[in-house]
């Protein structure tokens, strides 16, 4: 697809003899929101750290607004825009939440050198887009698992990204805590950042995604509008079990 | 006979309290659902049980053959003695270790070790993929497998109750279902007690006899049987989205 933000060809990568990823192929474009599900151990993580850079690939190609970034390192694919959130958030447990966030934006910072006060606000103005402001002095180690989930929203966003990869953001919560955080994601994305979602949590993929696709084995089987994927006789037996 | 009976149990973390006097039983053949959103206490207490916090204050009593023991004073090898298990959430397992080394260490109860043929064959007929991956380093499982492992672990050690912490984390619908399935097979099989912290309402609800619902460190709700579970206000509100 042209003019797409994401394009990734032929993706393929093993560990050993295990062929993790056995060519995959999608697009994602600008300010898209884009679900992927699939059984634990398809490839959907393996996936997501070939694009944000954390593996390489063995085969294939990855571009990102028109530019071949296969080889890239991750920061520098952080650096042109994409961001991502981890399985299991682990912040520097002893800083406050504020600090968490001012780390990654010195780390992105465009102009070095701006003014620590400076800093500080665009931090709490990233804690304040996650509902997580009024816990700016607290410890990180301090917060709840909901809270953990905003804070590692809004250090992915200190990267200013147009791409967020999330990482099963919402496993673990209750019901009314993925609503919480679904909201947020909606008004991120509703800001122009496309957004791939990585979730079990079938309810937040119906409600959230445009497109979905389902990957099993290494290989993408399904592809379409939710509704489609989800009433696909494979991804039903594979995965949903319904 | 079994029957676990907690009264006022106070317990917390340095100067954070987090348990503020909870009480509760279970009985011989019973699963328990423990209810709450994240932060108010599930873990905690299960840790309680499980000798990994020390409470500051109540009694958690295990009958169990005809003696009486307060796990609260015990440590939690002697407890693992007495066949309370735990599976711990985020599934700590010994990542450099394999498949087939985490399953043996889980017997290392004395009463597991003259067990251990059959409970490993049970495990593997329950999850053939820890057969198939048995030399492998478990550290190289998907998210998914470890979750079965972690589980598998708990079995090996041949328990009599089990805590179970957030078993459906991570898993595919197709996966909590089935790790459901596996723990009422395992009711059915070993007359098995359980007291399960879990978030997923719905699937909880398929194997649980009754519930309680914790808020903030307190019993909020008992719920004695599914029916009441399903009319409180805080599971409408907190699980079924009403």
């Amino acid at each position: 697809m042209s003019g797409a933000l994401l394009e990734v060809e032929g993706l393929a990568k093993h560990f050993g003899g295990f062929a993790a990823l056995n060519g995959v192929g999608f697009s994602v474009g600008a300010g898209e929101r884009f679900g992927i599900i699939g059984p634990n151990g398809s490839g959907k993580s393996t996936l997501m750290n070939c694009v944000a850079g954390a593996l390489n690939c063995d085969r294939g190609a990855i571009r990102f607004d028109g530019a071949d970034i296969t080889r890239h390192a991750s920061h520098r694919r952080a650096r042109l825009g994409i961001a991502r959130s981890f399985q299991v958030p682990r912040p520097f447990a002893s800083l406050s939440v504020l600090d968490n966030i001012c780390v990654p934006l010195e780390y992105a910072a465009k102009h070095p050198g701006r003014s620590q006060s400076n800093l500080r606000a665009q931090a709490l103005a990233l804690l304040a887009r996650v509902s997580l402001d009024n816990k700016a002095q607290a410890a990180a180690g301090s917060l709840t698992q909901v809270e953990l989930r905003k804070l590692e929203l809004a250090r992915a966003l200190a990267a200013q990204p147009r791409l967020l990869i999330l990482d099963e953001a919402m496993a673990g919560l209750a019901s009314a805590e993925v609503d919480e955080i679904l909201d947020i994601v909606l008004e991120i994305n509703a800001q122009g950042v496309a957004v791939i979602m990585i979730e079990h949590i079938m309810r937040a993929i119906m409600r959230f995604s445009q497109r979905v696709v389902c990957l099993d084995a290494g290989k993408i089987i399904a592809e379409g509008a939710p509704g489609e994927v989800v009433a696909n006789a494979a991804v039903r037996r594979i995965y949903l079990g319904a | 006979m079994l029957e676990l009976t907690i009264t006022g149990l106070e317990a917390g973390y340095g100067a954070v309290r987090v348990l503020h006097g909870v009480s509760l039983s279970v009985s011989q053949g019973e699963t328990v659902a423990l209810l709450g959103t994240n932060g108010n206490g599930k873990s905690t207490l299960l840790k309680c049980i499980a000798g990994l916090v020390r409470p500051t204050r109540g009694t958690v009593l295990l009958r169990i053959d005809g003696a009486s023991f307060d796990l609260a004073a015990m440590s939690t090898s002697d407890i693992v003695g007495h066949g309370v298990v735990m599976v711990p959430e985020g599934r700590r397992l010994f990542p450099k270790l394999t498949v087939e080394e985490n399953l043996l260490l889980g017997a290392y109860r004395q009463a597991a070790r003259a067990a251990i043929r059959e409970n490993l064959a049970l495990c593997h007929e329950t999850f053939p993929v820890l057969r198939e991956r048995a030399r492998q380093a478990a550290g190289s499982l998907s998210g998914g497998q470890q979750q079965m492992l972690a589980i598998a672990r708990a079995i090996m050690a041949a328990p009599k109750l089990l805590l179970v912490d957030e078993p459906s984390v991570g898993l595919s619908p197709l996966l909590v279902t089935q790790t459901i399935d596996v723990i009422a097979e395992l009711k059915r099989r070993f007359g098995l007690t359980v007291l399960m912290a879990e978030q997923n309402f719905h699937e909880a609800s398929r194997i649980a006899d009754r519930g309680y619902i914790i808020v903030h460190g307190e019993i909020a709700f008992e719920g004695r049987n599914l029916q009441e579970l399903r009319d409180s206000e805080l599971v409408k509100l907190h699980y079924l989205g009403a």
